[in-house]
C-alpha cells in the first residue's frame, strides 16, 4: 500500500502565532481540476482586530532595532525562502501558475527580499537632511515608520506580490497586518512559516486570509492602524477605504504596479510608509570668536 | 516680620510702558476686493462681498468678493490653461526667476504687509513683522532656487507637476501660509488656486497685487475669498488635481472624504496639541520663556502650540509659579502696538470656541488662572489661562483650542511622560526642556511628532519641513521634503 500523504492546514499568523479563524469560518480552495488544495481560513473583523493589537504591540521592537539588524532579518527571510524554494513552486504551480513561472516568481520573490534588505540602513541616509535654517539653530530631519499598516496583498502576484509590498514596509520599521490573495492563498501561509523561522518577531508580520469585500472596510476603518496600502484594483473598494481613511487620518496608498518589474524595486516605496520628524536645537552663540582655522 | 513664600513681583506700578504703535497712515486699502482670476481683478458672478474686520477695534476693513461655484470653475480653468500652455512649458530657470521676483517684492513691502496683517488678523505687530512677513519672503526665495534643480532632489526619478493645485489656508498665518502653499507649487511647475480665510483675506489679496505686478503669467496663480462653500467647491471641482490644506482636523478629514474615489492627491496639515516637556535638569528660566511663547505666540492660534505642559513634578510647583509671575508680566492688547505680547483672539466664532473650552475646563474640576489684567472694551481678546490639576481625559487637554489656555500636568519618570505626550491623536510636534544630549535624543526618536524643539520651540524656517504624525495630517511643508507633495516622481 502507497503511503497517505500528510496534508497541510493553512491557517492564518497573528502574533508570531497560527491559529485558525477565531470565527471557525472557511473556504475551499480548488484546483483547475475542482480537486479541494485546502480548506482556507475565512479571516474575520475580530481576527483582524486581533492581529493589529499584535503589531501595534511589536511596532515598538521592529522599530527600535537597529536598521543594521532588521538588515540582516530581511536577509535571512530570503535565505528561508531560498531553502524552501521547491515547496513555494510547488504551491503556485497547484494555484495555477506554470512550472517555469512559478520558478520565475520565486526567484524574483527571493531576490526582492535581498533588495530591500539591503535599504534596511540606507535609505535613511537618503531622505535625511541637515537644514540650515537662517538662526542659530541645529535642525536635522529623518524619516520614522509610520507606524501599523493594514496591507491588502495583489490578488494575481500571489507570492511575489505580497513580498513585494511587504518587503519595504518593513525593512522601513513598521509592522503590518495583509490579507492575502483571496485565489492564491497557499503560498502566503507558507511565506508566514518562512517569516516564523526568520527572525521576525512575532507581531511584525501578520498574514490574514479571506475576502477584500468582507475586510477592506475593517481595514480601513481601525482606529488604530496608521497607514492602508491596498494593492487590487475595485473602484467600489478604493473609494471606501480612502473614505475611512479619513477617519483617523490614515495615509492611504493605492497600487497599481506591475509586480514582476523593477518598477517596484525602489526607496520611494519605503519613503511611502515613512514620516519626516525635524528636530531642532539652538547653537550657542560665541560671540567674539571669529575662528578662521 | 513674617517670610513670603513666593514674593509676587509688582509690576503695576511703575512699569507701564508708553504707547508705541506702529503706524497706520501709510497703509493704502481699498474699500472692495475682487476675485484674483487670471491676472486680472474681477467681480464674483453673483456680486456678493462680505466684511472683513479688524479684530482688535471691530471695525470693518474692507469688503472681499465672496466666490461661488462659477467663479471658482473660472479660477480653474484659468490656472488649467496656464499650467498647459505656458507654465509647465517654461524652462524651470525662468519660473525660478518669477518666484525670486515675488520673494523680493514682499521684502520691498514687508512693512505694509506686516501692518495689515496684524490690523486683518489681531496678532502683535511684533509677530507679524519679525516672523510671519520675512518668513513667507524667505519661503519664496527658497523655493524659486529649486525650480531648475529638482532632479537633483529626488535621483532616479524624473520629478514631473501634478497640475493644477487647489490650496486652502487657514486664519492664523494669512501671508506666510499662502506662501507655504504657492511657493513650492510654482518652483515644481503647478498652477494654484488658492483661497484665503475668510476673516483674514487681506494680505493674500495684497499677495495677488505684487504677483500681478511681477509680471507672472495670467492664471499661474488664482487667489479667490470665500467662506466653507467656496473651499469647498475647490475640493470638489473636477479639474483640481491637487487638494493642500491647512487647517482643522475636522475639516481635514471632510475633504479626506470628500476626494475620496477621485485622482487628487491631497496633503493635509492639521491640528496639533503638542506636549511641552520640562526635566528637573532644564534650565529653568529658558523653559519658562520657552512654554510662555510656546503657548501664548500668537495668541495661541498655532497648530503647534505647545498647549499641553508637562513638568517633572519635584520642579513643579517651582515652575508653576515663574509661569503664573511671568503671566501677570505680559502686555495684552493693541496689536500695532510694538510692546504687545498677546494681540486680538482672531474672530468673535473663536472667541466663542475658546471660552467654550474655558467652561469646560472648569466644569472638568481643574484650577484655573489668568492674568490680572485688563482687556480692551472693543474687540476680542482672551487673557492667558493656566489650567493647572487637568487630567490626562480632560477634554482641555485632549481636544486643541487654538487660544492662550495651557494646561499643565506633571510627571515622575521619562516613561511616564512619553506616554502621556503620545497619548492623543494628533502628533504635530513637541517641546522638550533639558541639559542632557542622551535625553534630548532619546526622547525626540520616542516623540510620535513631525516638529520636535528642544530647548526652544516655535521656531520656523523655509528649509525646515514641517508636518505631522497621525491625525496632524500628512505630507510636509519646508525643505527638499516640502517639494514632494507638488511632484509627480
Amino acid at each position: 500500500m502507497s503511503r497517505l500523504e500528510i496534508l497541510k492546514t493553512y491557517k492564518i499568523y497573528i502574533g508570531g502565532q497560527f491559529p485558525r479563524t477565531e470565527s471557525g469560518r472557511y473556504y475551499p480552495l480548488k484546483d483547475k481540476n475542482g480537486k479541494l488544495l485546502a480548506n482556507v481560513c475565512l479571516s474575520s473583523r475580530k481576527d483582524f482586530r486581533n492581529a493589529v493589537v499584535a503589531a501595534r504591540g511589536a511596532f515598538g521592537g521592529w522599530s527600535g532595532r537597529a536598521a543594521f539588524n532588521r538588515s540582516q532579518i530581511l536577509y535571512r527571510i530570503a535565505e528561508m525562502l531560498e531553502s524552501r524554494k521547491a515547496q513555494f513552486i510547488a504551491e503556485l504551480q497547484q494555484q495555477g501558475s506554470t512550472a517555469k513561472a512559478a520558478e520565475e516568481e520565486v526567484n524574483q520573490s527571493i531576490d526582492r527580499l535581498v533588495y530591500y534588505a539591503g535599504w534596511c540602513d540606507k535609505y535613511i541616509q537618503l531622505y535625511s537632511t541637515v537644514n540650515p535654517v537662517a538662526s542659530s539653530h541645529f535642525n536635522f530631519s529623518v524619516p520614522e515608520p509610520t507606524g501599523v499598516v493594514a496591507i491588502i496583498a495583489p490578488e494575481d502576484s500571489a507570492l511575489l506580490g505580497l513580498v513585494s509590498v511587504v518587503a519595504p514596509c518593513i525593512s522601513g520599521g513598521n509592522t503590518c497586518v495583509v490579507l492575502a490573495s483571496e485565489s492564491k492563498p497557499l503560498c502566503s501561509v507558507s511565506f508566514a512559516e518562512v517569516l516564523n523561522s526568520s527572525d521576525v518577531t512575532g507581531g511584525v508580520v501578520n498574514i490574514l486570509t479571506g475576502t477584500s469585500k468582507e475586510l477592506h472596510s475593517h481595514f480601513s476603518s481601525h482606529m488604530d492602524v496608521n497607514a492602508i496600502v491596498y494593492c487590487r484594483d475595485n473602484k467600489d473598494e478604493i473609494k471606501k477605504i480612502q473614505q475611512n481613511a479619513s477617519l483617523n487620518v490614515k495615509r492611504a496608498f493605492i497600487y497599481h504596479k506591475n509586480w514582476n518589474s523593477a518598477e517596484v524595486e525602489n526607496p520611494y516605496m519605503i519613503l511611502d510608509l515613512q514620516e519626516i520628524k525635524t528636530t531642532w536645537h539652538p547653537i550657542e552663540n560665541i560671540g567674539a570668536a571669529k575662528s578662521s582655522y | 516680620m513674617t517670610k513670603k513664600e513666593n514674593p509676587k513681583l509688582q509690576f503695576n506700578t511703575s512699569w507701564e510702558y508708553a504707547p508705541a504703535p506702529e503706524s497706520t497712515d501709510h497703509i493704502r486699502l481699498k474699500e472692495k476686493y475682487d476675485l484674483f482670476i487670471d491676472g486680472k481683478f474681477v467681480k464674483p458672478a453673483k456680486g456678493k462681498y462680505f466684511a472683513t474686520i479688524n479684530p482688535a477695534t471691530e471695525q470693518v476693513l474692507a469688503m472681499v468678493a465672496e466666490a461661488d461655484t462659477s467663479d471658482v470653475d473660472k479660477a480653474v480653468k484659468a490656472a488649467r490653461k496656464a499650467y498647459e500652455n505656458v507654465w509647465k512649458k517654461m524652462p524651470p530657470r525662468e519660473r525660478g526667476k518669477y518666484i525670486y521676483r515675488i520673494a523680493r517684492m514682499i521684502q520691498e513691502r514687508a512693512r505694509e504687509f506686516a501692518v495689515i496683517e496684524t490690523m486683518d488678523g489681531g496678532k502683535p505687530i511684533r509677530e507679524s513683522r519679525d516672523v510671519d512677513v520675512p518668513l513667507a519672503a524667505n519661503h519664496f526665495f527658497y523655493y524659486a532656487g529649486w525650480a531648475d534643480k529638482l532632479e537633483y532632489a529626488f535621483p532616479n526619478r524624473n520629478p514631473q507637476p501634478i497640475g493644477v493645485a487647489g490650496q486652502i489656508i487657514p486664519w492664523n498665518f494669512p501671508l506666510l501660509m499662502a506662501a507655504w502653499k504657492i511657493a513650492p507649487a510654482l518652483a515644481a511647475g503647478n498652477t494654484v488656486v488658492l483661497k484665503p480665510a475668510e476673516t483674514t483675506p487681506l494680505t493674500a489679496l495684497k499677495l495677488a497685487e505684487i504677483i500681478q505686478e511681477s509680471g507672472l503669467p495670467d492664471g499661474v496663480v488664482n487667489i479667490i475669498t470665500g467662506a466653507g462653500a467656496t473651499g469647498a467647491a475647490i475640493v470638489n471641482h473636477p479639474g483640481v488635481d491637487k487638494i493642500a490644506f491647512t487647517g482643522s482636523t475636522a475639516v481635514g478629514k471632510i475633504i479626506i472624504n470628500a476626494v475620496a474615489g477621485t485622482n487628487k492627491k491631497t496633503t493635509m496639515e492639521l491640528g496639533g496639541k503638542a506636549a511641552n516637556i520640562i526635566f528637573e535638569d532644564a534650565p529653568i528660566d529658558q523653559a519658562v520663556e520657552g512654554v510662555i511663547n510656546g503657548i501664548f505666540f500668537n495668541q495661541g492660534h498655532v497648530c503647534c502650540a505647545g498647549s499641553r505642559l508637562f513638568i517633572q513634578e519635584n520642579i513643579a510647583d517651582k515652575v508653576i509659579q515663574k509661569l503664573k509671575d511671568r503671566l501677570e508680566t505680559l502686555i495684552i492688547g493693541d496689536p500695532l502696538d510694538k510692546n504687545t505680547d498677546i494681540g486680538a483672539i482672531n474672530s468673535k466664532e473663536q472667541l466663542a470656541t475658546i471660552n467654550k473650552y474655558i467652561k469646560i475646563g472648569i466644569n472638568e474640576g481643574a484650577e484655573i488662572y489668568q492674568s490680572s489684567c485688563n482687556l480692551p472694551k472693543k474687540g476680542f481678546w482672551c487673557k492667558p489661562t493656566l489650567f493647572i490639576n487637568v487630567a490626562q481625559s480632560s477634554r482641555i487637554v485632549q481636544e486643541e483650542i487654538f487660544g492662550p489656555v495651557l494646561t499643565i500636568q506633571t510627571f515622575r519618570t521619562i516613561e511616564e511622560v512619553i506616554e502621556k505626550a503620545n497619548n492623543i491623536p494628533y502628533g504635530l510636534s513637541a517641546g522638550v526642556w533639558t541639559d542632557k544630549g542622551s535625553k534630548i535624543f532619546n526622547l525626540t526618536t520616542k516623540l510620535r511628532a513631525g516638529v520636535v524643539w528642544a530647548n526652544t520651540y516655535n521656531k520656523f524656517d523655509p528649509v525646515s519641513p514641517f508636518g505631522g504624525y497621525k491625525e496632524s495630517g500628512y505630507g510636509r511643508e519646508g525643505g527638499i521634503h516640502g517639494l514632494m507633495p507638488y511632484l509627480n516622481l
